[in-house]
C-alpha cells in the first residue's frame, strides 16, 4: 500500500474541504445575523471580507493538486465553482480592501438572499464533496495497491 | 402643507406662526390651493363587486347617471378637506384642527412642553366652530341621516354638474370645481359650451348618448346649464349680492337653518361668503368680481359658505351607490333645473330641501341671470376672440378627433356594452384609449389618489400622500396577484417635510407595542379600554394608566380621544431612553475649494455674502459651532481662537497624513466668536484671489473635517469646483466628451471607494456631508457623490457656475439661502415597519442601511425623500388592511430629541381589477425612476431604459387582461388611474438621467440620477414632466385664492408639445428647480410692456432672470401666479425669460418632450410602439 500523489492530493483536499465547510457555515451564520438585525453591516463585512480570498485560494489550490494528480473527474466537478469564484471576484463592487462584500449594498434584500443562497449551496457542495474526497482517497489508495 | 390627517390646513395666517423661530423659508412648501380631495378611482365603495349580471338590463340608460353620482361619493370624501377649521366640531373625526394657537405650539422649534396642547387646541376650535356653525352642523347631521330621500333631483343635478369634464376625475375632487377648470372664462358663454364638448369627448358622449336614448329632450335641456355651470354658479351669487342689502342676508341666513324653503336657503349660503369676508370682495377690481365668485373662492371661505351645500352632496354619496333603482325613478322626474331652485318644496321633509340650494348652484339660475351679469360686469369680454385661441384650436382638433371617430365606444362588446361601460364608469373603472386621446393631461395638478379604508373616520386620519405614498392604494393580497398586475409595489416617503400642522406630544411613556415596538397609531384596535391590539404584529398590549387620561375632560377613560389616536403624523418629545448620548449641538463646518478654477468662478463672493446675511439665522441654540476650512493642494485652516483680533490662517502642506494645527480653535461657538467669523467671511473672497494652484485636495480636507467633528457630529458642507485630483481620494478625468450621448456603466460607478468608506466613518460619527458642486468641467460626481450618498447628505449641482452669469448665480444664491435656513435634524435614524407578511426589500435615497429596517441618517433635512420597495411574503387575505409606519428619531437644532411618526394604512385588494384601479401613476414613476437608477448602475443604461418600456407594456397588458374583453380592440386601453403612465414613461426616457442620443455631460447625468433617488415626488414629477402654462391671457383664467387670500389666475396646464405653443403666446414652464418663460415672437405689444416690462421683443435680454415689478395689473397677475407656483416649492426658484431667437431657446425646446427629438420617439410614436408590444 503505497502512498501516491493522488492519495496525497485527496488528503489535502479533505483537510482543505473541512476548512471550507467551516468557512461556509460561518458565512451562512453571518448573513443570517445580518438578516435578523443582530449585527452592523460594517462590522459584519469587515469580518467576512478577509475570509473570501483564503477560501477561494484554498479551493483552487487543492483542485490544482487534483488536476496534477490526474484526477480529472474530480477537477471537472469543481470547475464550475472555480469559475464562479473568479467571476464573483471580478465583478465585486469597487473597494480598496480585499473581499466582495460592500456594507452599503449588502443590506439590499436581493443581495442578502443571494449571499445566503450562495452560502447554503456551497455548504452543501462542500459537504458532499467531503465524502467524495474520502471515497476518492480510498480509491486512490486501492489503485496504488493494485 | 399640513395634512396630517388628510386635512389641508388653510395656509394664510397659519403659516407664519409656524415658522416661528426658524425662519421664513424653513417651513415652506405648503400648497395654498384649497386642496380638494382627489377622486381616486380606487376609492370605490365596498359594495363594488355587484355582478353586472344581477342588474336588470333596463339599467343601461341609467348607468351614466349612476356613474356621475358615484363620483359624487368621492367628492364627499374630499369635502371635509375643503373646510377643515370649521368642521372640526361637527365632524368628530377631525378634532385636531390647527387653530393659530395650536400651530404655534406645534412648531417643533418652539419648546413645547405640554402633552395636552393638542387638546387645548381642540377646545378652541370647537368653540369657534360652535359659534359660527351651530346651525349648519345641526342641519348637516340631519342631512346626512336622510339623504336617501332626495334621490331624484339632487342626483340629477349632480350628474349634470359633473357630466362635463368628467374624465378629469383624478385631478379634482370637487363637484363645483370641475366645470370651471375646463371652462376657463365664462365671459363668452357660447365658447364655453363649445369648449366643453371636446373635453368630455369620449366618455361624455357615451354617457349622454345613453341618456339621450331615453329622454332626449330632457337631457338636452339639462345639459345646457351644466356646461355653463361655473358661470351659473357665479352669476347666481352675483346678482344676489349686488341687489340685496347685507343685513337682510344675514337675517336670512339665520333663518336658513330652520326654514324649509329652498328659495330662502339658497341665497344665504352665497351671501354669507361676502358678508363674512367683505374685505375680499372689496379688494378686487370690478372686472374680477364675477371670477371671484368662482368655486375656489367659496372653498377658501368654506367654513361659512360651502359646508352646508357641499356637505350635503357628500352625504348623499354613499347612498347613491346603492342606487340604480332610485335613479330609475329619478330620471323621468327631472324637472327643468330652475323650477327646482326657484320653487320651494314645502311638502318635502326638511333635509331634502337643504339640497335644493345645491341644485341651485349647479344647475339653476345660469339661464336666468347668468349671462347678463357676467357680461355686464366684465369689460374684457370684448377680447373673447383673443382668449382661448389656443384652447380653441385644441378644441378644434379634438372635435375633429371626435368626429373622425363618431362611435368611440364601438370598442366595447356590442352586447350589453353600455351596461358594462356604465358600470365600469360607476366604479371609476372606465378605460381610455390612449391613441385616440392625445390630450390626457388634466388641466390642473394631478391629485394623488387616497386610500379608502371603508371608514370615513380612518380615511380622515390617514397619512397625507405628500408624506407617505404607496404605488397602489390597495395592497394586493398575495404576491401572485401583485405579479399579475405587473405593478411595482413600493412606498415613497418624505419624512421630514415642513408641515404646517403637527401635533407634538410630550409624555412620560410613549406607548409602543411590546414585541414589534410599533408606536400607537390611529389604526390599532382597542380590545377594551385597558388593552390595544397592534396593527403590525397583532399582539395585544396593555395601555398604560397615563394613556387613559383625557386631558380635555380631565377624566379617565376612552383612550381613543388621545392625539396619538387622532393623527397619523405625530411628533413625540423623546424621553432620555432614546438618547445614546446627550443631544448634540448644531455644528456646521464649511469646506471651500479655493483652487484656481474655484477662484475664477467667483463663487466665494456669493458664498460669503449669503453666509454673512444668514449667519444669525442658522438653526441652532447657544451651543452652535461653526468652522471653515479652505483647500487647494494644501489645507488652509482658520483659527478663531479667543482673544484674536482677526482670524489666523494656518496652512498645512502635508496632506497625506492629516493633523489639526490647533484642535480647539477651528470649530468655535458661533455666538461667542461671531465677529471673528464675520471678519473671516469678509476676508475670504479676497484672500485667495491671486491663487494659481490648480489642484484640489478634497479627500484630505474631508479627512481633516472628519477629525474636527469627530466628537460631536454635525453638518459638513463642501463646495467643490474642480476635479479633486490631489492627495487621498484623488480621481482622474475619465469622461470622454465624444461619448456623451450614452454612458458606460463603469462611468456611472465610482472609481474608488475612498469617499464611500469615509462616508461610512462619518455616518458612524453622525456627520453628514452635503455637496455643492459648482463645476465648469468634469468633477466625477459618480465618485465624490459617495461622500453624501452614504452619509445622509444632499447634493446640489450648479453646472457652469460663473459669477458673470446671473442665472447660475441666482440659482446658487436661492438654493444656498434655503439650505442655510431650512430645518435640520441631527443624529437621526429612521425605522420603517410594516404589517407582518410584508417586507421592505430595498431602500432608495441618501443614507446608510444599518439593519434591515433601520436607516442611519446623520442629518435629516426637509427636502430629503426616500423610496422603498416592498415585497409580499405571506398571504394577506385575512387582514383587512396593512399598515406602514415610519419613525424618524432626530435631535432638533435646539437640542431636543424628537420622534416623528407617520403611519399609512392601506386596504387589501383581492381582485386584479381592484389592484390596477388603485394604482398611483406618479408614485409608480417615482419608484421606477429609483429602481432604474440602480439598474443602470448595476447593469447598463439601455437595460434600465428597456425596463421602463417593459413596465409600460406589462402594466397595459395586465390591464387588458383584467378587462377580459371579448374582442381585442385596436387601441391602447388604459384605466383612468394609469392614463398618464405611458406619457410619464416616455418623458422619463428623455430625462437627463436616462436619455440616450442627446449629449449629456456625465456629471449632469449623475446628478439627475441622484435627484431621481432623493427628490420628493412633487419636485421630481416636475423635473420629469414639467408643467407648462400659457400666461399670455392670465386675466381670463380661473382664479383661486392664495395664502394671503389674494386671487391668483391659474391657467390650465398644457401638454409639453410644440402643438400647444402658439406664435402669439407666452408660456411658463415650471421644471421644479427652475422656471422658464418662453416668449414667442408675435406676442402682443401690450404683453411685452405691461407684463414683462420691456419695450420691444428684442429687448428681452438673454440674461433676463426676473420680471420687473410694474404698477400694472397684468404684471401683478403674473407675479402672483409665479409666487403661487413658488409657494409649493421649498424656496423661490430661478426664473429665466427666453426669447424665441435667443441662444437659450434650446433649453426650453428640449423640454417639449412629447415632440420628436433627435434619436428619441415622440409620445405618439412611443404609443405606437407600445401598441405593437401590448398583448
Amino acid at each position: 500500500m503505497a502512498f501516491n500523489f493522488a492519495a496525497f492530493s485527496y488528503i489535502i483536499a479533505l483537510i482543505g474541504d473541512a476548512f471550507l465547510i467551516f468557512f461556509s457555515i460561518f458565512h451562512v451564520i453571518a448573513i443570517d445575523e445580518l438578516k435578523t438585525d443582530y449585527k452592523n453591516p460594517i462590522d459584519q463585512c469587515n469580518s467576512l471580507n478577509p475570509l473570501i480570498l483564503p477560501e477561494y485560494i484554498l479551493h483552487m489550490f487543492f483542485n490544482v493538486l487534483l488536476a496534477l494528480a490526474g484526477e480529472w473527474f474530480t477537477f471537472f466537478i469543481n470547475l464550475p465553482l472555480i469559475l464562479y469564484h473568479i467571476n464573483r471576484y471580478r465583478t465585486r463592487p469597487v473597494m480598496s480592501t480585499l473581499g466582495i462584500y460592500d456594507p452599503t449594498s449588502i443590506m439590499n434584500a436581493d443581495q442578502l438572499t443571494l449571499c445566503q443562497r450562495e452560502g447554503w449551496i456551497k455548504l452543501a457542495f462542500y459537504l458532499i464533496s467531503f465524502f467524495y474526497y474520502l471515497y476518492g482517497y480510498v480509491m486512490a489508495l486501492e489503485r496504488s495497491v493494485e | 402643507m399640513a395634512e396630517p390627517n388628510g386635512v389641508t390646513v388653510p395656509k394664510g395666517n397659519l403659516q407664519y406662526q409656524f415658522n416661528g423661530l426658524t425662519s421664513n423659508n424653513s417651513s415652506r412648501g405648503g400648497s395654498p390651493i384649497p386642496r380638494l380631495g382627489p377622486i381616486p378611482s380606487s376609492q370605490l365603495p365596498p359594495s363594488r363587486s355587484i355582478p353586472q349580471s344581477q342588474l336588470p338590463p333596463s339599467r343601461a340608460t341609467v348607468a351614466g347617471l349612476t356613474q356621475a353620482v358615484g363620483n359624487l361619493t368621492v367628492s364627499s370624501q374630499s369635502t371635509p378637506n375643503i373646510s377643515p377649521t370649521k368642521f372640526s366640531a361637527s365632524t368628530p373625526n377631525q378634532v385636531h384642527h390647527p387653530s393659530a394657537v395650536f400651530s404655534e405650539n406645534s412648531s417643533p422649534i418652539v419648546p413645547n412642553l405640554m402633552d395636552n396642547v393638542p387638546l387645548k387646541e381642540t377646545t378652541q376650535s370647537e368653540v369657534q366652530t360652535r359659534n359660527s356653525e351651530a346651525q349648519q352642523s345641526s342641519n348637516l347631521n340631519i342631512l346626512s341621516s336622510s339623504n336617501t330621500m332626495q334621490g331624484p333631483q339632487q342626483q340629477a343635478s349632480d350628474y349634470f354638474s359633473q357630466s362635463t369634464p368628467f374624465e378629469v376625475v383624478p385631478s379634482v375632487g370637487n363637484v363645483h370645481q370641475q366645470p370651471v377648470q375646463s371652462n376657463g372664462p365664462f365671459n363668452n358663454r357660447t365658447q364655453i359650451q363649445v369648449q366643453n364638448m371636446p373635453h368630455s369627448r369620449l366618455l361624455q358622449n357615451k354617457q349622454s348618448s345613453s341618456l339621450r336614448n331615453v329622454n332626449p329632450a330632457g337631457s338636452q335641456t339639462q345639459n345646457f346649464p351644466t356646461k355653463s355651470d361655473p358661470s351659473g354658479q357665479a352669476s347666481n351669487m352675483q346678482p344676489q349680492f349686488s341687489s340685496a342689502p347685507l343685513t337682510s342676508h344675514v337675517a336670512q341666513q339665520k333663518i336658513a337653518g330652520i326654514q324649509s324653503s329652498a328659495l330662502i336657503q339658497a341665497p344665504p349660503q352665497n351671501k354669507l361668503t361676502y358678508s363674512t369676508s367683505p374685505h375680499n370682495f372689496a379688494q378686487y377690481p370690478q372686472t374680477q368680481t364675477s371670477k371671484q365668485s368662482l368655486p375656489h373662492i367659496n372653498q377658501k371661505m368654506y367654513s361659512q359658505t360651502l359646508p352646508s351645500a357641499s356637505i350635503a352632496a357628500p352625504n348623499a354619496g354613499p347612498n347613491l351607490n346603492q342606487g340604480p333603482p332610485q335613479f330609475n325613478t329619478g330620471l323621468p322626474s327631472q324637472v327643468p333645473p330652475y323650477s327646482q331652485s326657484s320653487t320651494a318644496q314645502p311638502t318635502g321633509p326638511m333635509p331634502s330641501q337643504r339640497f335644493n340650494p345645491q341644485i341651485n348652484y349647479n344647475v339653476g339660475p345660469p339661464n336666468l341671470n347668468g349671462p347678463p351679469t357676467s357680461q355686464t360686469i366684465k369689460p374684457p369680454s370684448l377680447n373673447t376672440s383673443r382668449y382661448p385661441s389656443m384652447p380653441a384650436s385644441q378644441q378644434l382638433k379634438q372635435q375633429q378627433l371626435t368626429s373622425s371617430q363618431p362611435n368611440p365606444y364601438s370598442q366595447y362588446p356590442p352586447q350589453g356594452g353600455v351596461v358594462q361601460t356604465g358600470f365600469n364608469r360607476l366604479w371609476g373603472a372606465e378605460n381610455i384609449d390612449l391613441l385616440q386621446n392625445p390630450n390626457v393631461l388634466p388641466p390642473h395638478k394631478l391629485q394623488p389618489p387616497l386610500a379608502n379604508l371603508g371608514q370615513e373616520q380612518l380615511n380622515q386620519v390617514n397619512c397625507s400622500p405628500d408624506v407617505f405614498r404607496s404605488t397602489v392604494t390597495k395592497i394586493p393580497e398575495s404576491s401572485s396577484l401583485l405579479q399579475k398586475s405587473r405593478l411595482p409595489l413600493g412606498l415613497l416617503i418624505h419624512p421630514f417635510k415642513d408641515l404646517n400642522y403637527l401635533p407634538v406630544i410630550h409624555c412620560n411613556v410613549i406607548v409602543r407595542c411590546r414585541s414589534c415596538r410599533t408606536y400607537i397609531n390611529p389604526f390599532i384596535y382597542f380590545v377594551d379600554s385597558k388593552r390595544w391590539k397592534c396593527n403590525l404584529c397583532f399582539r395585544v398590549n396593555e395601555l398604560p394608566e397615563e394613556f387613559q387620561y383625557d386631558p380635555l375632560t380631565k377624566t379617565y377613560g376612552d383612550p381613543s380621544r388621545r392625539p396619538e389616536i387622532k393623527s397619523s403624523t405625530i411628533e413625540y418629545i423623546a424621553p432620555s431612553e432614546y438618547m445614546l448620548r446627550p443631544p448634540q449641538p448644531a455644528v456646521y463646518l464649511f469646506l471651500l475649494d479655493v483652487s484656481r478654477f474655484a477662484v475664477e468662478s467667483g463663487y466665494l463672493n456669493v458664498f460669503s455674502s449669503i453666509l454673512l446675511e444668514q449667519i444669525r439665522n442658522l438653526p441652532g441654540d447657544a451651543r452652535t459651532q461653526i468652522g471653515i476650512i479652505a483647500y487647494d493642494s494644501a489645507l488652509h485652516f482658520f483659527s478663531l481662537a479667543e482673544g484674536l483680533n482677526q482670524p489666523h490662517e494656518m496652512t498645512v502642506l502635508d496632506i497625506e497624513d492629516i493633523f489639526l494645527p490647533t484642535p480647539d480653535a477651528l470649530l468655535v461657538n458661533l455666538k461667542d466668536r461671531i465677529d471673528l467669523i464675520e471678519d473671516l467671511l469678509k476676508l475670504l473672497p479676497k484672500r485667495f484671489c491671486n491663487t494659481y494652484d490648480g489642484n484640489s485636495a478634497l479627500g484630505a480636507a474631508l479627512q481633516a473635517a472628519h477629525k474636527m467633528m469627530f466628537s460631536t457630529g454635525g453638518r459638513l458642507t463642501v463646495f467643490q469646483v474642480s476635479l479633486p485630483n490631489f492627495g487621498p481620494g484623488a480621481v482622474t478625468a475619465r469622461e470622454d466628451p465624444n461619448q456623451r450621448s450614452t454612458a458606460e456603466t463603469v462611468l456611472l460607478n465610482p472609481t474608488n471607494d475612498f469617499y464611500k468608506k469615509l462616508a461610512l466613518e462619518c455616518s458612524s460619527q453622525q456627520i453628514a456631508v452635503d455637496l455643492f458642486i459648482l463645476n465648469s468641467q468634469y468633477v466625477d460626481i459618480a465618485t465624490i457623490s459617495g461622500i453624501s450618498r452614504f452619509s445622509g447628505g444632499s447634493i446640489h449641482h450648479f453646472p457652469l457656475f460663473k459669477l458673470s452669469r446671473p442665472l447660475s448665480v441666482d440659482a446658487f444664491q436661492k438654493c444656498f439661502n434655503r439650505y442655510l435656513t431650512r430645518k435640520i435634524g441631527f443624529e437621526a435614524v429612521m425605522r420603517v415597519r410594516c404589517t407582518r407578511g410584508l417586507t421592505i426589500n430595498n431602500f432608495h435615497g441618501n443614507f446608510f442601511v444599518r439593519s434591515t429596517d433601520l436607516l442611519s441618517l446623520p442629518n435629516i433635512n426637509p427636502d430629503a425623500a426616500f423610496g422603498m420597495q416592498v415585497a409580499i411574503e405571506e398571504n394577506l387575505a385575512e387582514n383587512q388592511t396593512v399598515c406602514f409606519q415610519a419613525a424618524l428619531l432626530y435631535t432638533s437644532s435646539k437640542g431636543e430629541r424628537r420622534i416623528r411618526v407617520h403611519t399609512l394604512c392601506l386596504p387589501i385588494a383581492n381582485t386584479l381589477q381592484d389592484v390596477i384601479q388603485s394604482a398611483d401613476q406618479q408614485c409608480i414613476i417615482g419608484l421606477l425612476g429609483k429602481m432604474a437608477v440602480d439598474r443602470s448602475m448595476s447593469a447598463s443604461l439601455s437595460d434600465a431604459r428597456e425596463a421602463f418600456i417593459n413596465v409600460a407594456v406589462d402594466v397595459l397588458s395586465a390591464y387588458k387582461f383584467s378587462l377580459n374583453m371579448g374582442n381585442p380592440s385596436s387601441g391602447i386601453l388604459a384605466p383612468e388611474c394609469l392614463k398618464l403612465l405611458p406619457l410619464y414613461i416616455s418623458a422619463i426616457l428623455k430625462h437627463p438621467a436616462f436619455r440616450m442620443g442627446t449629449p449629456t455631460r456625465l456629471d449632469d447625468r449623475l446628478k439627475a440620477m441622484m435627484d431621481m433617488k432623493t427628490k420628493p415626488l412633487y419636485l421630481l414629477m416636475q423635473q420629469i414632466y414639467p408643467d407648462l402654462y400659457p400666461i399670455h391671457n392670465l386675466e381670463f383664467e380661473e382664479m383661486v385664492l392664495n395664502e394671503d387670500e389674494e386671487p391668483v389666475s391659474i391657467p390650465p396646464r398644457l401638454h409639453l408639445s410644440s402643438r400647444c405653443l402658439e406664435n402669439k403666446g407666452s408660456f411658463l414652464m415650471d421644471c421644479g428647480d427652475h422656471m422658464m418663460i418662453f416668449v414667442c415672437p408675435n406676442v402682443s405689444k401690450e404683453f411685452l410692456t405691461d407684463t414683462l416690462g420691456v419695450s420691444d421683443y428684442n429687448n428681452i435680454g438673454d440674461d433676463m432672470i426676473e420680471i420687473p415689478k410694474l404698477d400694472k395689473t397684468p404684471n401683478k397677475r403674473l407675479h402672483q401666479f409665479i409666487n403661487y407656483l413658488n409657494d409649493e416649492k421649498p424656496y423661490n426658484v430661478t426664473l429665466q425669460i427666453v426669447r424665441d431667437n435667443s441662444p437659450n431657446r434650446s433649453q426650453f425646446l428640449e423640454k417639449l418632450i412629447e415632440d420628436r427629438l433627435e434619436n428619441s420617439l415622440s409620445y405618439h410614436e412611443f404609443l405606437q410602439h407600445l401598441k405593437t408590444q401590448v398583448k
